[in-house]
């Protein structure tokens, strides 16, 4: 079974005879040759479809007030936290392939770091938008920054809530420079490969003259892989971050020290989930198999089950931890959460997160492209409800029985989740008609080593 | 050395088949004792800045300085703002209570140095740079695809048209253009 699991070379990374020109060629014309496939124009249509539903959700919320969700007492926190926490963990797994995996050396990142790049950005723009809308009154949101007002007041800087404005806007700032930086050499790529004399200067423009001198090369590099460097510490910072949104309340079910790791790791699932969610249909799509091999994949599924099991041990913790600690208000949280009126929502993440995901040990799983995108749209829904089941099944029976209720999504909360996920996918189907959607300097890197190793 | 030949050129330009052959004659020329040159490489190619002998660059001290700066800007403005500026006595807790300034602090750190190493290598580089001679070159725009170039500038105290295309062509050149200025 395992004759060539062993060392990934740059043949299995990448099929066919391609010359740097050809791996050139053959990324660059998505963008350039203007032929845009016909599932591209139908992908728009329904995502810019479900973005005029977000505006429309958006705007009534703007006008009528955030009575208009579930949310009440006790689940003041309702959808919009619950969709916060989803998207940004999604995001990260961006940030992994491109700055983690570019430390570890892990070649295989190459030809799908710029894509999971492009989705950590478009993914923490749907997360960001949650919080401020949540606000009540989202025109008053710069109170968060540090400046001096007028009033004489300061934020205050001990609550967790300014770490995660903190946080979140860092990352959102870090995630587009890097991004940009590695889009620099395939900016002048393009320009030099379009035609048109405004995609020339569009273009030309965007790469700030790049012409690929080697003491250029030396420093790009240098700053690049500094840049991996910060980003790393960064991306486990902001899901600890905001797992402290949480860790450093009182309710039972959030007030616990395995959150940060918990978190991070959940997050790491859910972007790998989304990444493939992704990666399937447009390696397909695009006919980019030999770029995006099935060793791809299946090293993506390997990431996804280890991550998984990491989620797993924080359930079984989190579970035993409520029994271990013998405080009645942990023990009963467990006990509802299981058997209360949420519970098929617990049952349903358990299925879709730990036991669905074990068919990932099987190689033959792991390889069959169908049976990794179904299950990828499985981990991420399991993924969301565990924050809803975090978020809205934690408060909704607290300390005291007498202030216990239930929460239901109303049509707007619905309609601000499924138009987040249009805007999301209408960014990426404009990134991937504008930018190239994979590295194409780091492809041709892989071509020449692909040739130094060929015998 | 300096003919009016040389003043309406910017360089000479050399194309070689691949990134080996370009670090091999980069060496040479650079032993030649030519200083004013450069390699142009559609990717990052090993040993190729080290063939001008150009292998320290100053990005890890900017990051660095970028990083000190944020995290102490950081968290004196969290220590100015809690302590001196705008003081909440919770329970008589102590104000300057530094475990719940480290996050703040550890983010801007970052943040800062993240700015150090994206602007300061595009300083370095001196980017963003719309517009240079070789652009003029017809055949450059294959250094963003599968051209491997050396381009040694009129400028060098050695360079001599016709010695140096000589060398060039020696180098293994497979075309020597002029570069226009």
């Amino acid at each position: 079974m395992a004759e060539h699991d062993n060392k990934t070379t740059a043949a299995d990374l990448l099929h066919g005879d391609y010359t740097y020109g050809t791996v050139t060629d053959k990324i660059s014309a998505v963008v350039l040759s203007g032929r845009t496939p016909r599932s591209w124009y139908v992908g728009f249509a329904i995502a810019f479809a479900l973005v005029m539903l977000l505006l429309w959700a958006v705007t009534y919320l703007f006008v009528r007030g955030v009575g208009i969700w579930g949310i009440d007492i006790p689940v003041a926190w309702g959808f919009a936290i619950v969709n916060f926490v989803w998207w940004i963990g999604i995001g990260h797994a961006g940030t992994l392939i491109s700055a983690i995996l570019l430390l570890l050396r892990q070649e295989w990142r190459t030809s799908i770091n710029r894509f999971a790049e492009a989705m950590t950005l478009f993914a923490v723009a749907c997360a960001g938008m949650f919080p401020l809308l949540h606000l009540g009154r989202p025109e008053y949101f710069y109170y968060l920054i540090p400046y001096p007002a007028t009033t004489g007041v300061w934020p205050q800087f001990r609550s967790p809530l300014m770490w995660d404005f903190f946080a979140v806007s860092t990352y959102a700032t870090v995630s587009v420079l890097f991004w940009y930086v590695g889009l620099i050499p395939d900016m002048a790529t393009l320009r030099d490969r379009a035609t048109g004399r405004f995609a020339q200067i569009t273009y030309g423009i965007l790469s700030m003259g790049w012409r690929g001198s080697a003491r250029h090369w030396l420093r790009y590099q240098r700053a690049y892989l500094i840049l991996a460097g910060l980003a790393t510490p960064l991306v486990v910072s902001v899901h600890s971050i905001v797992s402290l949104d949480f860790a450093v309340s009182i309710v039972p079910g959030w007030h616990s020290t395995i959150f940060p790791p918990y978190f991070v790791a959940g997050a790491i699932y859910s972007g790998f989930a989304m990444v493939l969610t992704i990666a399937i249909p447009l390696r397909k799509v695009y006919s980019l198999q030999d770029l995006v091999t099935i060793r791809h994949l299946d090293n993506m599924a390997k990431v996804m089950l280890a991550s998984g099991m990491v989620v797993a041990y924080g359930y079984i913790m989190e579970t035993f931890i409520a029994w271990y600690s013998g405080n009645i208000f942990e023990q009963y949280m467990m006990y509802n959460r299981m058997f209360g009126p949420y519970g098929w929502c617990y049952w349903l993440l358990i299925a879709c997160n730990i036991a669905i995901p074990q068919l990932l040990w099987f190689r033959a799983m792991r390889r069959s492209v169908p049976a990794l995108f179904i299950l990828a749209l499985v981990i991420n829904v399991g993924m969301w409800l565990e924050r809803f089941v975090i978020v809205v099944v934690s408060l909704h029976r607290d300390h005291l029985p007498s202030s216990w209720g239930m929460y239901y999504p109303t049509v707007w909360d619905w309609a601000t989740l499924l138009g987040s996920l249009g805007l999301f996918a209408a960014l990426l189907f404009v990134f991937i008609r504008l930018l190239p959607m994979i590295s194409i300097f780091e492809m041709r890197e892989l071509v020449e080593e692909k040739q130094e190793q060929a015998p | 050395m300096n003919t009016s030949d040389n003043n309406e050129l910017y360089g000479l330009l050399a194309e070689f088949p691949g990134p080996e052959p370009l670090v091999q004659a980069t060496a040479q020329v650079y032993a030649a004792g030519y200083r004013r040159l450069d390699a142009y490489a559609p990717m990052p190619v090993e040993g190729l800045a080290e063939a001008m002998n150009f292998r320290r660059t100053s990005m890890p001290l900017i990051v660095l300085i970028g990083g000190i700066i944020g995290g102490l800007s950081g968290y004196l403005l969290q220590y100015w703002v809690a302590v001196i500026e705008y003081p909440v006595n919770v329970g008589g807790r102590p104000l300057h209570s530094w475990p719940a300034f480290i996050p703040i602090t550890f983010e801007t750190t970052i943040l800062l140095g993240t700015f150090a190493g994206v602007f300061g290598m595009l300083a370095l580089n001196g980017l963003p740079r719309p517009h240079h001679p070789l652009f003029g070159v017809a055949q450059f725009k294959r250094a963003s695809r599968d051209g491997f170039f050396l381009c040694v500038e009129t400028s060098d105290r050695k360079f001599s048209l016709d010695q140096t295309r000589d060398l060039l062509t020696a180098a293994g050149a497979i075309e020597v253009i002029d570069v226009p200025r």
